[in-house]
């Protein structure tokens, strides 16, 4: 029983969880888990709160109720990849230093970066297909290129949990597969893997589970079930109710 | 007229020159990679206003040392600066203000009361000081001053160097990796303040950030790397310093603005000859096979 008592100890429980923008929800009330090395896709339309989910648990959002239960895992075993990084593409950055930065827990702002950590960089490079490219400036790469530097960067961070949002979008078909094949390969070395995607062919073909959600979860569990178009109709009507004047939500005191 | 007498005697011969010199020098080394770093960070304006924000601190420092003191305005547009960054700083954080939104009201709100603070005493011609600086009559407590401003300011730019070129090129990174990058935006902000003080000690406030976003302006066009950029940008700042003060003191012009538009000229012939400049493109030369 070893083994499950660590297993629920590191996987990410969220409990009644609700985050508000100005008082309205955009995640509302969900309830589940990602187990420790599962492979979760969340779905569902436009708006409906999925990129303000990994945000909540992560951490860097405010909870307007209930409770995320990280199960022990600090902020540096996440490995973060945001939908459109706040990063200046004209950045006069190597791509070698921008691989780099993925060592921060290790090298963090003053300590030296040893030839390990070059090597290791370097490798990090080749396993995305962009070997050789270390000396050039991001600037002179195309959308899909820098993609796989930004995964490179990933594969350095070495982190426990790994949590992309729309990895994807803007990105040709050859990228997406290696990048798929990436993910594919941390999700056997244990990682847990979530992660915001839209097309639904990649849901199916690649993750095994699938959150589908609007606002609230419509339903967490197997792809195939998830995403049944029963549930996929569900939520494309959930998404498109918006009420300004919403009245305030007694679901809590209800349940209590 | 010899190159000698036209380039070299005017340092030989006057003290005041030579103080000049250092100072511009100083103050390229100083608040040029700054200057890099602003314009990266897209707060090229931002200079800008801040060198409007020290203005009332240094009135101040004017109306209590009793006239020109430049030791006394340095410290009051200290003050005054960092106050203004740490308000705006903290105001684009817990509002919905960006940072820009809150640091142009800002320094619109300083600059009226500089004004207004230095006409309550001086008369015109002290304002004109204040605004366009006095490099002639730069003295040796000043050139310290200046000096001391960019000595730190190298030595905090190379110790903190990668988490400020972190902070600068992906903040999200940063923060989600648990480095304070506020903290580093913060020592940024503070070396902002510094280097414009040095420069109004030597220029004005309104020509201190010339010397800090032309030279900036120019490394983009020729450098491809941050370190090479840094450099430029140096070299830049100080070409234009001394031969600013040659081209003011053979032409009698004002030192500070010629040394700006020394500056602007450099910028001028980099749009032209630099490698995506204007030339490049009228006559492009022949593809690479691969």
């Amino acid at each position: 029983m070893g083994g499950l008592a660590t297993m629920m100890l590191s996987s990410i429980k969220l409990e009644d969880v609700t985050v508000a923008y100005a008082r309205h929800p955009a995640v509302h009330h969900v309830t589940g888990a990602f187990s420790k090395g599962s492979m979760t896709a969340i779905a569902g339309p436009n708006g409906a709160g999925k990129s303000t989910l990994l945000k909540a648990i992560m951490g860097e959002l405010p909870l307007a109720g209930g409770a995320i239960d990280r199960g022990g895992l600090s902020a540096r075993d996440f490995g973060y990849l945001p939908q459109a990084a706040e990063i200046d593409r004209q950045f006069p950055m190597s791509v070698a230093d921008t691989v780099m930065l993925g060592a921060w827990h290790r090298s963090g702002a003053f300590q030296r970066i040893d030839r390990q950590a070059v090597a290791r960089a370097q490798n990090a490079l080749t396993a995305v297909g962009l070997e050789g490219f270390g000396a050039r400036n991001i600037g002179s790469l195309s959308a899909g290129q820098f993609q796989r530097v930004l995964f490179a960067r990933l594969l350095l961070q070495d982190a426990k949990v790994i949590i992309l949002d729309e990895p994807f979008t803007a990105i040709d078909a050859r990228t997406t597969r290696d990048l798929l094949d990436i993910v594919r390969r941390w999700h056997s070395d244990g990682r847990t893997i979530i992660a915001v995607l839209h097309d639904f062919d990649q849901v199916r073909a690649y993750f095994p589970e699938t959150l589908l959600m609007a606002r609230e979860a419509i339903e967490w569990g197997p792809t195939t079930v998830a995403m049944s178009s029963r549930n996929l109709l569900r939520a494309r009507a959930m998404a498109e109710s918006w009420d300004e004047s919403a009245d305030v939500c007694e679901e809590e005191t209800a349940a209590a | 007229m010899t190159l000698d007498s036209i380039f070299i005697a005017p340092f030989v011969d006057y003290g005041f020159m030579r103080r000049a010199l250092v100072a511009c020098l100083a103050l390229a080394l100083g608040s040029a990679p700054i200057g890099v770093l602003l314009m990266l960070r897209r707060m090229s304006l931002m200079g800008d206003a801040m060198s409007h924000a020290i203005l009332p601190g240094a009135a101040v420092g004017f109306l209590i040392a009793g006239g020109l003191s430049l030791p006394a305005m340095g410290l009051g547009g200290l003050v005054a600066g960092l106050s203004i960054a740490i308000l705006s700083g903290v105001i684009s954080r817990t509002t919905a203000l960006r940072e820009d939104a809150s640091f142009a009201s800002f320094y619109l709100t300083s600059l009226a009361l500089g004004v207004l603070i230095v006409s309550l005493r001086g008369s015109n011609i002290d304002l004109l000081h204040v605004l366009f600086g006095t490099i002639l009559a730069i003295d040796a407590r000043a050139l310290y001053l200046v000096g001391g401003i960019a000595s730190l300011t190298i030595v905090i730019l190379a110790v903190v160097y990668r988490p400020l070129v972190a902070e600068c090129f992906d903040p999200g990174f940063l923060r989600a990796v648990g480095g304070r990058g506020s903290l580093y935006h913060f020592l940024f902000l503070l070396l902002v303040v510094l280097n414009l003080v040095a420069g109004f000690e030597a220029l004005g406030t309104l020509m201190a950030v010339g010397l800090m976003m032309l030279p900036a302006a120019v490394a983009r066009l020729w450098a491809q790397s941050l370190p090479a950029m840094f450099a430029t940008a140096a070299l830049t700042a100080a070409l234009s310093g001394y031969l600013g003060l040659v081209a003011s003191f053979h032409f009698a012009l004002a030192s500070g603005p010629t040394i700006i538009l020394t500056a602007s000229c450099i910028y001028g012939v980099s749009l032209l000859l630099s490698p995506s400049g204007l030339l490049r493109r009228l006559y492009p030369r022949r593809h690479f096979k691969a």
